[in-house]
């Protein structure tokens, strides 16, 4: 009967598990070799990571060696950020990131814990409008904003892309922190009130200190938009003012025309590190996000 | 919640959204039905001591004063839709008469810049929703048949594609399967043609959009469907394989019915997200072989001359064709919300 068993085990091990591993081997490639790529690739020249006559090139660096008598340069990188002032950009990024996410918790949270803890109609249409909004690809809403903007002239500044990027934001925050405070029980605050708490006090000193994972997990996301939107800031900020993905954008035009693509490559590079250490430090956080709003649907 | 309290916890995102969501639209559909005023001309004589010459110039204070009346523009109704940059009415009509058979109709309804976006956006999103949807959930499937000190380094390195900046993933599959790079290399190897090119053809352009969007959105579906399979009932399971089912029988009737409100929110998402499809289009400079909807405004947007007025008109169409698109899904949203009171 053992022996039986075994058997079967190993025929179950040589069908399944075989072609199990090799799928996702497969997909681990696909999803994660472009970046590899690209990143080693950055540290040479351009008849290398774009070679003609051998694509081994890209590997060795035969001439990188060749020009710069070492097979890593950081030539790419250095014309980036210094000569083409991508620091600027970097900065501009992580302004308008920090205020984004700051601005868009603070009225998200406050928005989202009411509608948790109210049952009238009106909450569930308010639901609804900010799912329609959800909907709406945010390009759409560009030619609204551009008359207002210049007429009062405020386009191209970052503080008004940053208010932009949280109202875009908000009906992704909300419907995310409103999942997560329905599964925060009601007897909390509501014993709190029965101690004699105002609805805002009882939020105050019940709810915000047990709320900061869901918090953190929204605050990811609206990061995450941010980073990424490349539709509403390159229409948005006037060129001095770019975050790095407009810049990137703009990026490819010039140096195409001018012979420095690698200045592009090391940027996109410099671009992606971030993100790349956020998945790092907070990639369970990242997955019960994407899998709190299925959850709740 | 008292109505007064939960006012005041909802003022500043009901603010954010009614400012700066809410009013833009009602801008952008008051902008699509009027356009900039004509110049008014004036004619005026000029006399000096060798005879009189008629000047003509712009009547400053004549524009002024229409602006000043008509701040919005000239009202031309829905004249901007029906024009040749949109729904070209009058052109569609012209095919559905000229052209015998629907696929002639349908090739050169293609011509139109407006049907052009469309049909890609509408590919784009059909295509890539269903195929993302299988190969995520076949990945979810691999990966929890494997080891589990392997999962977290699995779902590591899955999040790469979804996460990294869209225009910046395109930018790198781009330069990758440039016909110097090494997809590019690649494939002109398999095809022994050392001058194919990616980039040359509609429909290559096509699939490498297409491609790139199922490589974007597969950990999407992968870490939803993978969280929705360790809550799949284990007693279920186990009387199904004592009743002999084969793990294919048990993916089709326990594990699949189980996952449907999953499925049903990732596709929800997915029609969404796919219906703005523009950053790819960008990054792999594919404007002369697709263009989107999202393009279409992009580009009547950007640059010196800014359309706003088709912009505007672009938009509305578009926010229609999400409502049309997700009308079956918001209807069924309300259903349940009644049903359950």
């Amino acid at each position: 009967m053992e022996g039986f068993l075994y058997k079967k085990m190993i025929k179950n091990f040589k069908i399944d598990s075989i072609f199990i591993y090799l799928l996702i081997f497969l997909w681990l490639t696909i999803a994660s070799f472009p970046f590899m790529w690209t990143f080693w690739g950055s540290f040479k020249v351009e008849l290398d990571f774009f070679s003609i006559t051998n694509w081994y090139n890209a590997v060795v660096g035969k001439n990188t060696f060749e020009t710069y008598e070492t097979n890593f340069t950081g030539t790419g990188y250095i014309g980036a950020w210094v000569q083409e002032e991508f620091w600027r950009s970097f900065l501009n990024s992580a302004i308008v990131c920090f205020f984004v996410v700051i601005t868009s918790l603070t009225i998200g949270t406050l928005g989202a814990y009411a509608l948790s803890r109210s049952n009238y109609k009106y909450t569930f249409w308010l639901l609804i409008v900010a799912l329609i909004f959800r909907a709406m690809p945010p390009i759409t809403l560009v030619a609204g904003y551009l008359p207002a903007f210049f007429e009062w002239n405020i386009w191209g500044i970052l503080p008004t892309t940053i208010i932009v990027l949280v109202a875009i934001n908000q009906p992704f925050t909300l419907w995310m922190l409103y999942s997560f405070f329905l599964k925060i029980p009601k007897e909390l605050d509501e014993s709190a009130k029965v101690d004699g708490c105002t609805q805002f006090q009882a939020f105050r000193y019940v709810i915000i200190p047990v709320m900061w994972p869901g918090v953190i997990t929204a605050g990811l996301f609206s990061f995450l938009l941010a980073y990424n939107d490349f539709a509403v800031t390159s229409l948005l900020l006037s060129d001095e003012n770019r975050t790095m993905i407009p810049k990137i954008a703009a990026f490819l035009g010039t140096t195409y025309t001018e012979g420095n693509i690698m200045f592009a490559v090391a940027a996109v590079i410099s671009a992606t590190i971030p993100l790349f250490l956020l998945v790092m430090f907070f990639q369970k956080k990242i997955v019960s996000g994407l899998v709190q709003g299925a959850v709740k649907g | 919640m008292k109505h007064k309290t939960f006012f005041w916890f909802i003022l500043p995102t009901f603010l954010a959204m009614f400012v700066f969501i809410f009013l833009p639209i009602i801008s952008t559909v008051l902008q699509s039905i009027h356009t900039p005023h004509d110049k008014i001309l004036m004619t005026t004589e000029n006399c000096d001591p060798f005879g009189c010459k008629q000047v003509t110039s712009l009547d400053h204070d004549a524009i002024n004063n229409l602006k000043r009346n008509e701040p919005l523009g000239k009202f031309v109704g829905l004249e901007i839709y029906f024009d040749r940059g949109h729904l070209a009415i009058k052109n569609v009509n012209k095919l559905w008469q000229n052209n015998d058979s629907v696929s002639q109709f349908l090739s050169s309804l293609y011509d139109l810049p407006f049907y052009k976006a469309l049909f890609f956006t509408l590919t784009f999103t059909f295509t890539v929703t269903p195929i993302m949807l299988i190969l995520g959930f076949l990945i979810a499937l691999a990966v929890n048949n494997i080891n589990q000190k392997l999962r977290g380094m699995v779902i590591f390195f899955s999040l790469l594609p979804m996460i990294v900046t869209p225009l910046i993933g395109s930018i790198i599959l781009f330069w990758m399967i440039d016909s110097r790079g090494i997809i590019g290399t690649f494939i002109q190897w398999i095809f022994n043609d050392p001058f194919l090119s990616l980039k040359a053809s509609t429909l290559l352009t096509w699939i490498m959009l297409i491609v790139y969007g199922v490589w974007h959105a597969i950990p999407f579906s992968f870490i939803v469907f993978y969280a929705g399979l360790q809550t799949v009932p284990k007693d279920q399971i186990e009387s199904a394989r004592i009743d002999g089912a084969s793990k294919f029988q048990e993916i089709i009737y326990i594990t699949l019915p189980h996952l449907i409100p999953l499925i049903t929110f990732v596709t929800l998402i997915q029609l969404m997200d796919n219906f703005r499809v523009f950053e790819p289009i960008v990054g792999f400079n594919a404007e002369a072989h697709a263009t989107s909807l999202s393009w279409i405004i992009f580009n009547d947007l950007g640059g010196e001359t800014r359309q706003l007025s088709s912009a505007a008109s672009s938009s509305i169409l578009t926010i229609l064709g999400v409502s049309i698109l997700l009308l079956p899904i918001l209807i069924r949203t309300w259903k349940d919300f009644y049903i359950k009171k």
